[in-house]
């Protein structure tokens, strides 16, 4: 058994940043089934938000407004007001770690217009700007040594809560198989998000959501799962994401036609419109018959006007991404692109500390919690405008750390029945690698990514997400006998691809079961038969609990707004 | 646009079964368009479910899945699987320089810790923490954008020629890390650095043979990033080491003569008056001399030296 004062499981933005702020205080772990630098937050491309008005006259309260309203209203809004007011200060810290952004002539950080934002307020890196931010921490944990102790590719199998106190998890060492509870003081998940349950998907392979799932085994309830935001510019049946940087610099969107179709939809942002609304809007053209392509199935993303030169300068890699995975010089020809699941608003219920609740009246779990995109705290509601998640992670993250060094410091280890642990850990595997073995891993695996995309993708309706349901149910009964090939001990990666799988079937029949009970649309959250929002009724969180009969319960707690009304959200 | 059958010749290697590793053969139908990696995905998923590799992000940005495609490291999800077909066939081996774990996984521990060697994090003067952010001209960040776009994927560890014999070096992404420092406007330990890099086995250990350029699948390019902090440690008067006297020998003999006196540089490189380095040159020079392959002892010119010292002018005026 190892132990640790406190584990973090997850190795991007907010789990290292939380590490940072208790290294040298507390001894601390941080857990993760990659490497640091392989974390999904340096997948980031367009920017950070912060008004930091080094363009324009912004302040942290336009932030908070244009933050509120893309989501739609359903953002807590205390907790949407911290995000907002403690983002300048984030992004001098991080610059003050050696963060490299781009310059203006001024030689301050430099800001470009974002959609859903009144202002440029994207602080940006060209445009990978979360792969500088995590190297930038990833450098950081060099600096700190022997202070924080990383174990990577360890797959975290067990989320350990009892009486409502978090003890510790159980993990495998993937390089050797081995298993180990990790008795800690107090744990913090940054496990990322659950996007990998779609086919068409910009996440890496390895956001399958297996946090989240793992604290809803452990009796904690998911919150607003149904909402799942898609991101406009995916890169044509690749789902691969091109950054909405490419937008904020002037790109246009261009249907089958030939036709600038946000005129429509958002006369005033027109491309900068919100992600869900731009989504919405190419998934309608495509609909109504006006896509590009032989089976008009795709739109157009249009860089040419800007020129070479701008988009090496500002957009290199969504250049060489268009470039190298479908061939298309993007300053010659307009790039085929679709929406693509990108980002997870649901997650693990946290309160503004970030410590994860236990119930819909507040109560919380003992030395558990929750930051980043596993985390709804909630900030971005029923959708994130871009360039808030990494904002999110980075504030977070260092939140996280800050009541968690108040929490553990003087605490001591609650007993953990080891032998237990081990041995249910022990009894899912057991389970993957000694059972009937009829059922193809990757058959299951498909169908359910293909169904949640066709199924309760960018628009819903209460028709086929029953048979989105029915779908899962079956791949979840199918998914008792996967076949497991793989009977090694050392980077047994089928046996992890089957307990990822278990993940993905369990919180996809929540995603369903919210989006199913959800009679209106907000936000990316879209039906077709319910097609208008509903505050009387509807402006309320989700709350899934898991029943012992392996079943579950939906309850509903109310959003907290301090400052802003709801009203009509348009652009 | 049709399918085209590709045999994959991939790696396997299970330590606890295996002395030493294998080659298996997949036959795959691969469609235009299809990336490496997703071949390697389908064949695990489709085929042999056994077949143990690294991947993750899927667009070129996480650095999972360096492998080695037909003798050469390459990070396989932005690679088309058609360009690097040969005769109907692809082969696969784990990235090198590097003890392979099982399969095409390798044991990434010695790459990690070479960053160590190089304090991988920014060290601004502490004096003058400002309240905003430090400034910095857009020149100044394009002096780092290259460097800064490393993914750490190990490709160039991978086939660095360096590496292969002495597991000191420095090598390629470590010193692409270093660089991103030494040349950022906000650090303050530029000199130490550079004495750092200089010194050991540090920059002057590179052969130049441009091997980690052509594998990085990014703008890193880390041999231009190592020329780089050669010219600013030269230019900062770090001569005293045999990588900087070797370079002064060149441009001694070359600039006299317009060609090179290969009797003066190894001497000049070691140092005059060291001499243990002296007679570590002894056994080399000797075989040359048995050999009737020695330099001729004395130096003669080419027959336009003139126009070389020239040029040699010109250069030393535009560097004032």
């Amino acid at each position: 058994m190892y132990s640790h004062d406190v584990v973090i499981v997850g190795s991007g933005l907010a789990g290292l940043r939380a590490a940072m702020e208790l290294a040298g205080h507390l001894d601390v772990a941080v857990v993760t089934k990659v490497y640091p630098s392989r974390s999904h937050s340096g997948a980031a491309q367009g920017g950070v938000a912060a008004a930091l008005g080094n363009m324009d006259g912004d302040t942290p309260e336009a932030h908070l407004y244009d933050t509120v309203k893309g989501s739609d209203f359903l953002a807590d809004q205390d907790a949407a007001e911290i995000l907002t007011s403690d983002a300048i200060r984030t992004i001098y810290e991080m610059e003050h770690f050696g963060c490299p952004f781009s310059r203006t002539p001024e030689n301050k950080i430099a800001q470009r217009a974002f959609g859903g934002h009144s202002y440029q307020r994207a602080c940006y890196s060209a445009d990978r700007t979360g792969h500088a931010l995590l190297h930038t921490l990833f450098e950081q944990t060099y600096r700190q040594g022997g202070n924080i102790q990383i174990y990577s590719e360890w797959y975290m199998l067990r989320l350990i809560v009892e009486e409502g106190i978090a003890r510790g998890i159980v993990a495998m060492d993937i390089q050797t198989g081995r298993i180990e509870v990790f008795r800690a003081k107090t744990v913090l998940f940054a496990t990322g998000g659950y996007g990998r349950a779609y086919k068409i998907t910009s996440n890496a392979f390895a956001n399958t959501g297996d946090g989240i799932s793992a604290a809803y085994r452990a009796g904690i309830p998911l919150m607003d799962m149904e909402f799942v935001q898609f991101h406009p510019t995916g890169l044509y049946q690749h789902g691969i994401l091109l950054s909405e940087a490419a937008r904020g610099e002037g790109g246009y969107l261009l249907n089958g036609n030939g036709e600038r179709f946000m005129q429509k939809y958002a006369p005033s942002k027109m491309e900068l419109g919100p992600r869900d609304i731009v989504s919405r809007s190419e998934q309608t053209e495509i609909n109504e018959g006006r896509g590009a392509g032989p089976n008009k199935d795709y739109v157009y993303l249009d860089l040419r006007h800007l020129g070479r030169e701008k988009i090496m300068e500002r957009l290199p890699q969504v250049y060489h991404l268009a470039k190298d995975f479908i061939g298309v010089d993007a300053a010659e020809a307009p790039v085929p692109i679709q929406p693509t699941a990108h980002y997870s608003m649901g997650g693990i219920p946290a309160d503004k500390d970030c410590q994860v609740l236990l119930d819909e009246k507040g109560n919380k779990v003992t030395g558990f919690y929750a930051a980043g995109e596993c985390s709804c705290i909630s900030v971005h509601g029923a959708n994130r405008l871009g360039t808030n998640s990494l904002l999110d992670a980075l504030v977070f993250g260092r939140r996280a750390g800050k009541s968690i060094l108040a929490a553990t410091e003087g605490a001591s280890f609650a007993p953990v029945d080891e032998k237990k642990e081990l041995a249910a850990a022990r009894r899912e595997i057991d389970s993957l690698l000694h059972n009937g073995a009829t059922e193809d891993l990757h058959a299951i695996r498909e169908e359910l990514k293909e169904t949640m995309t066709l199924k309760v993708g960018v628009y819903r309706n209460g028709e086929q997400m029953k048979e989105a349901h029915g779908t899962i149910k079956e791949l979840q009964a199918r998914f008792v006998n996967v076949r497991v090939d793989d009977r090694r001990k050392n980077f047994n990666t089928n046996l992890l691809e089957a307990l990822e799988l278990g993940h993905m079937l369990e919180y996809s029949e929540l995603i369903v079961a919210g989006a199913e009970v959800r009679t209106e649309s907000r936000g990316a959250h879209a039906r077709d038969d319910y097609p208008t929002r509903d505050d009387e009724n509807w402006l309320a969180h989700t709350l899934a609990f898991r029943k012992d009969d392996g079943g579950y319960e939906l309850k509903y707690k109310p959003v907290t707004i301090t400052r802003f009304k709801p009203v009509e959200r348009t652009y | 646009m049709t399918a085209t059958n590709v045999t994959f010749k991939v790696f396997r290697f299970d330590p606890e079964k295996d002395t030493e590793g294998r080659y298996q053969d997949y036959t795959l139908a691969v469609a235009p368009g299809e990336t490496i990696l997703n071949c390697v995905n389908r064949i695990k998923w489709e085929q042999d479910q056994t077949l143990a590799h690294r991947f993750s992000c899927g667009s070129a940005i996480c650095g999972s899945c360096a492998m080695k495609i037909n003798g050469h490291a390459t990070l396989v999800c932005k690679t088309q699987a058609m360009d690097k077909v040969k005769d109907g066939v692809i082969r696969i081996d784990p990235i090198g320089n590097l003890k392979p774990l099982r399969d095409l996984v390798v044991d990434l521990t010695p790459f990690w810790k070479s960053f160590e060697k190089v304090e991988p994090w920014l060290a601004p003067d502490a004096h003058s923490a400002p309240e905003k952010e430090r400034l910095q001209t857009p020149e100044q960040f394009a002096k780092i954008d290259n460097s800064t776009t490393c993914i750490m994927c190990a490709a160039c560890f991978s086939d660095c020629n360096v590496l292969e014999v002495d597991k000191r070096y420095y090598g390629p992404a470590t010193l692409a890390k270093a660089h991103r420092f030494i040349f950022d406007s906000r650090d303050a330990r530029t000199e130490a650095r550079l004495r750092k890099v200089t010194e050991e086995t540090g920059v002057w250990d590179c052969t130049h043979c441009g091997e980690c350029s052509t594998r990085c699948p990014t703008e890193t390019k880390p041999l231009a990033r190592i020329n780089e902090i050669r010219q600013a440690a030269m230019k900062a008067g770090m001569h005293d080491t045999s990588g900087a006297r070797h370079v002064l020998g060149f441009r001694e003999t070359v600039g006299k003569r317009g060609l090179l006196d290969e009797n003066y540089v190894p001497i000049r490189s070691v140092g005059f008056f060291n001499l243990a380095g002296l007679l570590s040159l002894a056994p080399v020079g000797l075989r040359m001399l048995a050999r009737g392959k020695n330099p001729p002892f004395i130096p003669h010119s080419i027959e336009k030296a003139g126009e070389v010292r020239a040029i040699f002018a010109k250069r030393e005026e535009l560097n004032k």
